[in-house]
């Protein structure tokens, strides 16, 4: 078994009267690809903005390699996150916002530009960000997020808006990183894909972490044979338990 | 070089490309150049100017600040998802932000006075005038940077922006109007004093009324200040409110920054 990369305990948050996440307990293991999957508003991206230090928990503790990240800066240098939605200053071009990056992060880490490569960035990165298509402008969120070679990748959503061929392009990326023994931590609606990049799988509901284990035997408790399906069965039974 | 730096460089970078900015400085432009040709009278032109930097700079700065740092949500996350402190990212944003209001609002007011050949009397007072321009973006961008990051919905933050301003440009100088003429059997000296202190853009207005010496128009908080502080007290006492309309906005929101969920 894979030593612990990240180690969540007992996380809780609430907005207002709304409990988004409530003692969450969960462990990312190094070297492997995690799914977070589970209904909208389940507290998958409250969740990962914890861990980015994008979100303050109320209670709970998260480690990385063993330390505390709470209220901590300089552990985000091991992470590339790639957020949702990729809105950026307009007036600025792609090349500038990297320029940016790498003044922020400072020197030492090994650039990674496969991505920008095999999307064909080069031209558009000279170009303002407003003037870049939706589809355009995820391609170069992607290529940040994994330029800095990260210990730990974050990505949400990471293939929404990208057309079959950059979006292949992209999990054969994530697949690769993996098998250099990099950890990811990865949300998406579509469970074929996740099924294909990920080994561990975290299923929240209505802020708790239901399940936590390898996709194997989700399948196997749930007895279905594809994620989508196993997920499905999760959430019946997860409603079914709520309501009773 | 700091995170404050890093992000006030390309921030700034995306502010002064914008097109409203540069709409912002071509107006004060044609305002300057149209009260220059006009009047033909470097100084009178620039009384003028002075209500016009006096309403119009805050309104840019609050309004203009909210609407681009809703807008830059996503790019405010981008940037604390990297190895960045908060309290010089925030440090960061507020300049970034003020820094091309500044610029556009002094090439704006300064290029047609250098145009038309204005002397070195005109150029004193350009001084001051650009000073107050200069002030009251820095004051009124504070503001819009606490709204910003302390208002959850843009439409009332906007909102908010909006009222902050009517209420100091608009409805604080009729409330002192109302005080001083209910109260006008008391000795109110002091008491006018604390009220314009509590207003930036008054503080401002007196400011430029010393530097221009004269004109009553300027309202009656500023004829009462005149008389009490013509010199250097006045000066100092105005620079430490001023200071302090600056600093509060800005230690506040870097306190709401600090606990903000993203």
């Amino acid at each position: 078994m894979n030593k612990a990369m990240i180690q969540i305990t007992d996380l809780s948050k609430r907005f207002g009267a709304l409990d988004v996440l409530s003692s969450v307990d969960l462990v990312v293991r190094s070297g492997r690809v995690i799914a977070i999957v589970g209904p909208n508003g389940a507290g998958k991206t409250t969740l990962i903005k914890s861990v980015l230090g994008l979100t303050r928990p109320d209670a709970g503790h998260i480690l990385l390699d063993g330390v505390n990240v709470i209220g901590g800066d300089a552990y985000r240098s091991r992470i590339g996150y790639m957020p949702q939605i990729a809105r950026f200053p307009e007036n600025l071009t792609g090349a500038e916002l990297i320029a940016m990056l790498k003044d922020l992060r400072g020197p030492g880490a090994q650039l990674d530009t496969e991505l920008i490569d095999c999307f064909a960035l080069e031209e558009a990165l000279q170009k303002p960000l407003r003037v870049l298509s939706g589809g355009t402008r995820q391609k170069v969120n992607a290529a940040m997020a994994f330029l800095f070679s990260p210990e730990l990748l974050i990505l949400d959503e990471p293939t929404a808006g990208l057309d079959p061929l950059s979006s292949s392009i992209l999990k054969d990326k994530i697949l690769a990183e993996r098998g250099a023994g990099k950890t990811v931590m990865v949300t998406s609606h579509i469970m074929n894909e996740l099924e294909e990049l990920a080994e561990d799988v975290a299923f929240m509901l209505e802020g708790r972490a239901a399940f936590v284990g390898t996709l194997d035997e989700l399948k196997r408790i749930t007895s279905q044979i594809t994620l989508e399906r196993a997920v499905a069965t999760m959430m019946t039974r997860g409603w079914v338990k709520a309501a009773a | 070089m700091n995170t404050i730096m890093k992000v006030l460089k390309y921030q700034a970078r995306d502010a002064v490309r914008s097109r409203w900015l540069i709409a912002y400085a071509i107006f004060f432009a044609l305002v300057t150049d149209g009260l220059l040709r006009f009047s033909g009278d470097p100084v009178k032109a620039q009384l003028s100017l002075v209500s016009v930097v006096l309403f119009v700079v805050p309104l840019i700065a609050i309004v203009f600040g909210t609407v681009y740092l809703y807008n830059a949500r996503e790019f405010i996350e981008l940037l604390l998802a990297q190895p960045v402190n908060r309290r010089q990212t925030y440090g960061g944003l507020y300049l970034g932000l003020t820094l091309p209001l500044v610029l556009e609002c002094v090439v704006g007011l300064s290029v047609p006075f250098a145009l038309h050949g204005a002397d070195a009397a005109a150029w004193g007072t350009l001084i001051a005038l650009l000073t107050a321009g200069i002030v009251l973006t820095c004051v009124f961008t504070a503001i819009a940077t606490l709204i910003a990051v302390r208002c959850e919905d843009r439409l009332r933050g906007l909102g908010t922006a909006i009222a902050v301003w009517l209420l100091l440009t608009v409805v604080y100088d009729g409330f002192v109007l109302f005080v001083l003429a209910v109260l006008s059997d008391y000795p109110l000296e002091h008491a006018t004093l604390v009220m314009m202190m509590a207003n930036p853009i008054d503080i401002a207005r007196v400011g430029l009324l010393l530097r221009f010496d004269g004109a009553a128009m300027m309202g009656y908080t500023g004829a009462v200040f005149l008389k009490f502080f013509g010199g250097t007290v006045g000066i100092a006492i105005i620079v430490a409110a001023l200071t302090f309309w600056v600093s509060a906005p800005v230690a506040l929101g870097v306190r709401v920054f600090q606990r903000k969920d993203f």
